[in-house]
């Protein structure tokens, strides 16, 4: 059994060879015969060099302990404080993907969640002097609770409906926050503490913290989506009603995804709190869903390597474009324009593809 | 005669004014294989969707194993033990082959959320032995094809296979099949004849909605006749071959395809009986 499959494998692995081999070969034919430019020797290589450095096992822990290097390689303010944008916003790219790369629901009012997370905590720590640690529990009950509330009566709808629904409650969250003289009204809330300094530069620990949250949530996320759940995720986005035929209750599926990507929101909220020291309403507008939308979607709807970058594209261009001045955000525009006319697939798309499990190929046996 | 496993009563459903099933009345029994046959538009497959649970017949009882599941949630039905196949493919399209059959065994996985993030010793039991599953499957319905390549690159032949590996993995006491052998070629319905006589194997009721009488006649046990939603013959592929009733609706419907039928149904009625499989 086992002979075989190595042999099945060996066998895979020579054909494979041999296709590449072969496709040089063409190549070469190709270029001596002088027939135009040999345009398919490009794809070939590029699509065996990018997805082999994405396949690697190594690529998450790679990223993960660069991000975590960070403050050794630059460690000046301006870094570090949008460095820990960047991660914030890596983790709601993350979260919204569940929802809607996963799941295939167009949410366009993630920003609730994002808001309920940082209000949350914002006012157990201002108001009742909690640690900002210890609203960690009251926040994911929130964002559950707002997931339920919110998902309820609009996952029963499909596709438009849904988007014009979430959009309308992410409007609601917005403006209830600022019509409560609770939550601070327009002026929001201030003075929200950290998670504490562990003897460092403050902002530094902050920057750790979050690195260490955002990586678990990546991965987190990322296991998630393959696991059994992650499946009929899937399955609900390809097919509802053949999902339904396989058994799989579909409505309580997208409710997990739309939870799921609740509780991502929420605690990202806790660290945009911590982080800003001060929310308000206009922290939590459209334009943030929008542009958490547009980091999923420009990274890869679904491929969580995808999203990373995205929403690291999305939120560090308009740092990188800086010396640009007035142009910057329609050069910014523009690069998103192009970007999404070049790869409307996403810069790292999701492909189907099997996970591998470290050379363990598990084949029955019947024939 | 075995147990009966489902029993459907005087179930009916209207689109508008139209009732596409109208009082239809049939029992399946344990592990037995039946066709329904009728013409186009007869209420087939409105009938198999009020099964399960995709319409909600506006009448009627539908009883399955001893259990009354009129107008429940498809996945409910599903979970109880009836599988289908769909009229055109319903595949997961993006996804692998192995995912595809994998939908089959979601509701036996036992695997939480954290079981999933923590790749608990759990997790990864059920991952194997779910992937050890799929293949079995594939290999029962003869899939020869990359099994990691995402289903859609697969020819339409092999989807169908696939379908029902799908199905079959939900490891249902009864499987629904809506026309599997549209569109294949000849040897492949050879193929799935002998398919649907392995499944049979397994002691699983197949219930086949086909237009290929050459396969009906071949595989099925006994055969219900549907006509404007009511079932006008049951009985024996024998029996039904020489029912005037069932040669009265084929012909009096103005649909030239069901004019074509009824005459092979009328040509493989003559004497002597047997009929081969067209392949």
């Amino acid at each position: 059994m086992n002979d075989e499959s190595t042999l099945r494998a060996g066998e895979e692995a020579s054909a494979y060879a041999g296709a590449v081999e072969e496709r040089g070969r063409v190549n070469v034919a190709l270029a001596g015969r002088g027939v135009g430019t040999p345009k398919p020797n490009r794809r070939p290589s590029a699509g065996r060099t990018l997805p082999g450095v994405l396949a690697s096992r190594w690529l998450g822990p790679g990223v993960a302990l660069a991000a975590l290097a960070l403050p050794y390689l630059n460690s000046s303010t301006y870094v570090i404080r949008i460095a820990v944008d960047a991660l914030i916003f890596v983790m709601l790219a993350v979260g919204l993907n569940i929802v809607v790369g996963y799941c295939g629901l167009l949410d366009l009012g993630y920003a609730a969640f994002f808001a309920i997370g940082a209000y949350t905590s914002g006012l157990l720590s201002t108001r009742y002097g909690w640690p900002l640690i210890a609203t960690i529990p009251v926040v994911v009950a929130a964002a559950v609770a707002g997931g339920l509330l919110i998902g309820g009566p609009t996952l029963r709808l499909r596709s438009d409906y849904l988007a014009i629904v979430t959009l309308g409650f992410g409007e609601i969250i917005r403006i209830t926050a600022n019509n409560l003289d609770f939550t601070g009204g327009p002026d929001g809330l201030y003075g929200i503490p950290g998670f504490g300094d562990f003897g460092l530069r403050s902002d530094i620990a902050l920057y750790w913290v979050t690195a260490v949250v955002v990586c678990l949530a990546v991965l987190f996320a990322g296991r998630l989506g393959r696991g059994r759940l992650g499946r009929a995720w899937r399955f609900v986005r390809e097919d509802e009603d053949a999902a339904e035929a396989m058994g799989i209750h579909t409505y309580r599926v997208k409710f997990a995804a739309y939870i799921a990507g609740a509780v991502f929101g929420g605690l990202a909220g806790v660290l945009f709190a911590a982080h800003q020291t001060a929310i308000s309403p206009p922290s939590f507008n459209f334009l943030w869903s929008a542009l958490i939308l547009m980091a999923v979607v420009l990274g890869g709807m679904g491929s969580t390597p995808g999203v990373v970058a995205g929403a690291l594209a999305i939120s560090l261009l308009p740092e990188l474009l800086r010396g640009a001045e007035n142009w910057r955000y329609l050069i910014f525009g523009l690069l998103l324009i192009v970007a999404m006319i070049f790869r409307p697939q996403g810069l790292l798309p999701a492909r189907a593809g099997e996970a591998r499990r470290r050379g363990r190929r598990v084949r029955g046996g019947a024939s | 005669m075995s147990e009966v496993l489902l029993d459907v009563r005087d179930m009916a459903v209207q689109f508008g004014g139209v009732r596409a099933v109208d009082g239809l009345t049939f029992r399946v029994h344990e592990g037995e294989v039946l066709s329904v046959i009728g013409p186009n538009g007869a209420g087939k497959t409105s009938a198999f969707n009020c099964i399960t649970g995709f319409y909600k017949p506006s009448g009627g009882t539908v009883t399955f194993g001893g259990a009354r599941i009129t107008g429940r949630r498809p996945a409910v039905i599903a979970a109880s033990g009836i599988a289908r196949t769909f009229q055109n493919l319903r595949l997961f399209g993006d996804l692998t082959v192995l995912d595809n059959v994998r939908a089959g065994m979601h509701v036996r996985i036992r695997q939480n959320f954290l079981d999933a993030m923590l790749h608990t010793p759990r997790y990864r039991r059920g991952e194997d032995a779910a992937t050890a599953e799929a293949h079995r499957w594939l290999d029962f319905v003869g899939l020869d094809h990359d099994r990691t390549a995402p289903i859609r690159n697969l020819p339409y032949g092999e989807q169908r296979r696939v379908e029902i590996a799908r199905a079959l993995a939900r490891e249902p006491r009864m499987l629904l099949l809506d026309e599997p052998a549209a569109g294949l070629n000849h040897g492949e319905k050879a193929q799935l004849l002998a398919l649907m006589r392995r499944i049979a194997g397994l002691g699983i009721a197949v219930v086949l909605i086909e237009h290929d009488m050459g396969l009906v006649m071949e595989v099925s046990e006994r055969i219900v006749v549907l006509s404007h939603g009511k079932e006008i013959a049951d009985g024996t592929p024998a029996a039904i071959r020489s029912d005037p009733a069932v040669i009265e609706a084929y012909l009096g419907a103005e649909d030239e395809e069901a004019h074509a039928e009824a005459e092979r149904i009328a040509a493989e009625a003559g004497p002597g009986g047997t009929t081969e499989v067209e392949s």
